[in-house]
């Protein structure tokens, strides 16, 4: 039974082939712990990927996995989830995957809000290339492909997202294997697309890119972490918070008669405190947790039930009234 | 003036009179008509021409349509590039085209006249709405003098009607618009031929009631202007006589009228319900294959799911995915959109999941002209794919022929687990022709089993006959595995980059897709199947103007006959023998030579083309013609 299952039913006999340190396998390791936990049969669920070094992990997940092509896992996993309700879908990409080449689909099946938890490992590289910029990369980057640096002005996935008006739009990390855990949760509970950036270290071609969020020694001075109804305060003593002057959000030091009720309270409900959130670049801190969060019927529910209703209204279809329709005459 | 009697179409055998039952007027005979009716593209000239087919049609003809219109919704109002047109051919014998040229064009403007005017058999009727002749009408049209008085029309029987003057005062009390009044001109004119032709007009009243089922006013005047035309036949000394085409010998049954696209969607539900599973259709709009998606959507209680993507890559993805789910799953596009889907359809071939990917072929290349049809992607159906990907290709010949191509299609696709090309192109998908309806309980059966025994299961383990590998969808305990691009490992489907092994998955896919020549019944010979001087070889929509041409080149006694194919990947087995028993072949097709190739490539044999891009199907007599320079040569 559902109900048993341990992380190692969801492990399969596959070598994991990413690089030694690749910051995947935390991710891996965290969706395979998380899995038990949502008390999905097995065989319920499927995991779809396009390319890229993220893309490969269907074949390490013991569960249906299908390894697509480039940018379309989103589409792809339509058809499968309109047609077959009663499946558990996620999608897996990365920043190039779903951001660059398969752009389109991804702000799509979000504006759709097709019942899907997309997983977007960022890592702001391009890997299984080895080492070209990406949408995600800073301008300024020297890779193979920019020797003199990237000129190109990256995307931030959360703002795409919330862009394309998806209803569920968070953050994690993947060395923060409790709030990962967490976030993967909130994903699978939302009923919707539910877009998790996770933040992912490339140690072969990227290394370092998110450690003022990593580093144990100040990571704490670098993460927000949003939880909905309490006020934004981070720091290792969790002495510093946002406060809004005016239309403009600024990180104040707390005390000296500024106090934790000066400070803007996170509601993952507020689509414009989401916007503001996700366009916190250095030196603001970076948030991480839910954003944004709505309740908002699904494409897939929606579709079914047009189907029910057409059923419910002309009744099951009939082959036979379907091809004698219309003007017909007959020969003798 | 009167109609001399050979104006109006091919004279019937015996040449028969008679007193009808239209008062003093008598009826004359005929065995065939091509009429073309031609106006500005908001005119509704197709709307006149399809009711007229649905009339003759009921009244027993043999009928073949050609629709003709141009790719902007709304060029210019009087203007060349707006005409529209559309020709029915309606015969009292057995035809196969919409006629070469029309015996009869109704011209609304200047514009359609001009446009047309050069396709008309030598005395042919025109008939023209006079008061749209005027100066700037002219103008626009390019005409320097007018061409309704300047003589230039003497070798035709010109009829200048007042096709908005008598629209007008029949509705005159109806309180309407000028130009609502306009647009009812086409129903005047509809009405006006149905009398001529002596059609039945209650089928275009229903329509009219069901389509204006909502505005009673415009009910009323549609209604008016289409029973004005048809009084105006039979009042007016203009006609010495109306004309009866008597119904053809038609096979028994049940008909109706169907066009490619209808036909198309049909066999596709058809084979769903017969296969048991929902039908699902990823697609993106594109012009001439969008009706198949229109018709689709409203079938939803079959059920069938229609998925308007967001682009026709993720028109064929979504398909892919609902395939994995166990869907009928298909996607439907015209030649720039295969392009685009082909990395998802290479996909298909290497996971090897049913999938269907219908071609309704336009002109091209590139966005070339939208609305004209061509076969020109034959070739990219057999190769436009990276690596060794063979595919199943089958092709439809006539509109009705969709239906039944549509539902082998999936029968071959969920039997072989593979992706199946079909192609069909704008001239089906448009035309119409009388479609002999099928006893759904003798259609083929299409046989779907899911893989469920745990036991043993490999998900690339092969039927021994059919070499397909298990339909294993999610859902299923037990059968968990994953699948994917990259090359797999014989029978587990694990990732495997062994240079045997990926050689051998190559071969046992292409092993797999040849072997669906067991699936192909025998090749069947229009003419001698013991062989002779010519064999005239063709694929789709070439079916009519080849049989045709072929029929009327037999009856001159030359040594012709016809082979055409459905299945053009793999070619029927017994095709290589049958063309070397021919001393010369001679492939038709609407491109520079696409199956040409691909016969002298697998047969060796020294085959010769007959080839037209215009966007226009082949005259019967252009490959008339062509038959008899290659028996000289």
């Amino acid at each position: 039974m559902a109900t048993a299952l341990t992380r190692k039913d969801f492990v399969t006999d596959q070598e994991v082939r990413w690089c030694p340190g690749c910051g995947d396998y935390a991710i891996l390791t965290a969706v395979q712990k998380a899995m038990p936990e949502f008390g999905i049969p097995r065989e319920k669920i499927v995991f779809v990927s396009g390319i890229g070094c993220s893309s490969r992990f269907p074949y390490y997940m013991n569960t249906y996995g299908f390894h697509t092509i480039h940018g379309r896992a989103p589409a792809l996993a339509t058809g499968l989830r309109i047609t077959r309700p009663d499946l558990d879908v996620w999608v897996v990409t990365g920043d190039g995957d779903g951001l660059s080449i398969g752009g389109n689909h991804l702000i799509h099946v979000l504006r759709r809000n097709v019942d899907l938890r997309i997983l977007m490992f960022n890592n702001r590289i391009y890997g299984l290339t080895k080492g070209q910029y990406s949408p995600t990369s800073e301008v300024g980057k020297v890779t193979k492909s920019t020797p003199v640096g990237s000129i190109d002005y990256p995307f931030s996935p959360l703002k795409v997202a919330l862009g394309a008006n998806s209803t569920f739009v968070a953050r994690s990390i993947d060395v923060e294997q409790k709030h990962l855990g967490e976030m993967l949760k909130r994903s699978h509970e939302h009923r919707g697309a539910a877009f998790l950036e996770i933040l992912q270290n490339c140690n072969i071609f990227n290394d370092g890119a998110f450690n003022d969020v990593t580093d144990k020694g100040i990571k704490a001075e670098h993460q927000l972490v949003l939880e909905h109804g309490k006020p934004l305060i981070f720091g290792k003593n969790r002495d510093k918070g946002i406060r809004m002057n005016v239309m403009t959000p600024e990180v104040v030091q707390l005390g000296n008669g500024i106090s934790e009720n000066d400070l803007l309270v996170h509601d993952e409900h507020n689509l414009a405190l989401a916007f503001m959130l996700a366009n916190f670049d250095p030196p603001m801190p970076t948030p991480v947790g839910v954003f944004y969060s709505e309740i908002r019927p699904t494409y897939d529910a929606a579709v079914n039930a047009q189907l029910a209703e057409s059923k419910e209204k002309m009744g099951a279809g009939d082959l036979k009234k379907l091809i004698n329709r219309g003007d017909v005459w007959d020969v003798n | 003036m009167s109609v001399p009697p050979e104006a109006a179409g091919r004279t019937a055998e015996p040449h028969a009179t008679g007193e009808g039952s239209l008062g003093r007027k008598v009826r004359a005979k005929r065995e065939q008509v091509v009429i073309r009716f031609a106006g500005d593209s908001g005119d509704g000239m197709q709307l006149a021409g399809m009711q007229f087919t649905t009339e003759s049609a009921l009244a027993g003809n043999d009928i073949a349509t050609l629709p003709d219109f141009p790719a902007e919704i709304r060029a210019p109002a009087g203007t060349l590039a707006g005409v529209s047109g559309f020709q029915v051919n309606f015969s009292s014998k057995e035809i196969f085209t919409p006629g070469d040229e029309p015996n009869v064009l109704v011209a609304m403007n200047p514009a359609a006249l001009k446009a047309n005017i050069g396709d008309l058999s030598p005395n042919a009727v025109v008939m023209v709405d006079k008061e749209a002749f005027t100066e700037a009408n002219l103008k626009r049209a390019g005409y320097e003098s007018n061409p309704l008085t300047d003589g230039s029309l003497d070798k035709f029987q010109l009829f200048q009607l007042d096709v908005t003057r008598l629209t007008t005062l029949a509705l005159h009390d109806l309180g309407l618009s000028n130009r609502v009044v306009f647009r009812c001109r086409n129903l005047f004119v509809l009405g006006l031929l149905s009398w001529l032709y002596q059609r039945p007009i209650e089928s275009t009243v229903k329509y009219l009631e069901s389509r204006f089922k909502k505005n009673p006013e415009l009910l009323e005047a549609n209604q008016r202007a289409l029973k004005a035309g048809f009084n105006f036949g039979d009042t007016t000394e203009m006609f010495a006589s109306a004309y009866e085409v008597v119904p053809a010998q038609i096979k028994p049954g049940r008909y109706r009228n169907i066009t490619g696209n209808t036909a198309t969607a049909l066999g596709f539900v058809a084979a769903a319900v017969k296969a048991g599973r929902p039908l699902f259709l990823g697609s993106y709009p594109i012009t001439p294959a969008s009706d198949v998606l229109h018709e689709l959507a409203s079938f939803k209680n079959f059920p069938v799911y229609t998925f308007q993507a967001e682009d026709e890559i993720a028109g064929v993805s979504s398909a892919v995915g609902a395939a994995f789910g166990g869907a009928i799953a298909i996607t439907t596009t015209s030649g720039p959109g295969m392009n685009l889907k082909a990395e998802a359809v290479g996909l298909a071939v290497k996971v090897e999941l049913p999938l269907i990917i219908t071609d309704v072929q336009r002109a091209g290349p590139s966005t070339g002209m939208p609305t004209k049809p061509e076969q020109t992607d034959l070739l990219m159906s057999m190769y436009g794919r990276h690596g060794e990907s063979p595919i199943p290709i089958i092709a439809a010949a006539t509109p009705a022929d969709c239906f039944e191509c549509a539902y082998e299609a999936v029968r071959i696709a969920v039997t072989y687990m593979t992706p199946v090309i079909l192609l069909t192109d704008g001239q089906l998908a448009n035309g119409a022709e009388p479609w002999l309806l099928p006893d759904v309980d003798t259609l083929p059966p299409i046989k779907v089993e899911f893989a469920s025994d745990p036991n043993g299961f490999l998900p690339y383990a092969r039927d021994e006959q059919t070499l397909s590998r298990p339909w294993a969808i999610p859902g299923t305990p037990g059968l968990e595995h994953r699948i994917g691009g990259l090359s797999s490992e014989n029978l587990t489907g694990n990732i495997s980059y062994s240079p045997a092994n990926n050689e051998l998955m190559v071969r046992t896919r292409a092993r797999k897709i040849s072997g669906i020549t067991r699936e192909i019944p025998p090749t069947s010979v229009f003419g001698d199947s013991v062989g002779g001087d010519l064999l005239v070889l063709g694929w789709g929509s070439t079916y009519g103007p080849i049989r045709e041409a072929v029929k009327q080149s037999r009856e001159k006694g030359k040594s012709v006959s016809h082979i055409h194919l459905r299945y053009l990947n793999p070619l029927p087995a017994d095709l290589g023998e049958l063309l070397h028993r021919f001393k010369k072949v001679m492939v038709a097709e609407m491109n520079l030579g696409q199956l040409l190739k691909m016969v002298r490539a697998d047969y060796l044999v020294d085959a010769v083309g007959c080839n037209k891009v215009q966007g226009r199907p082949f005259k019967v007599s252009e490959i008339v013609n062509r038959i008899a320079r290659v028996l000289e040569a």
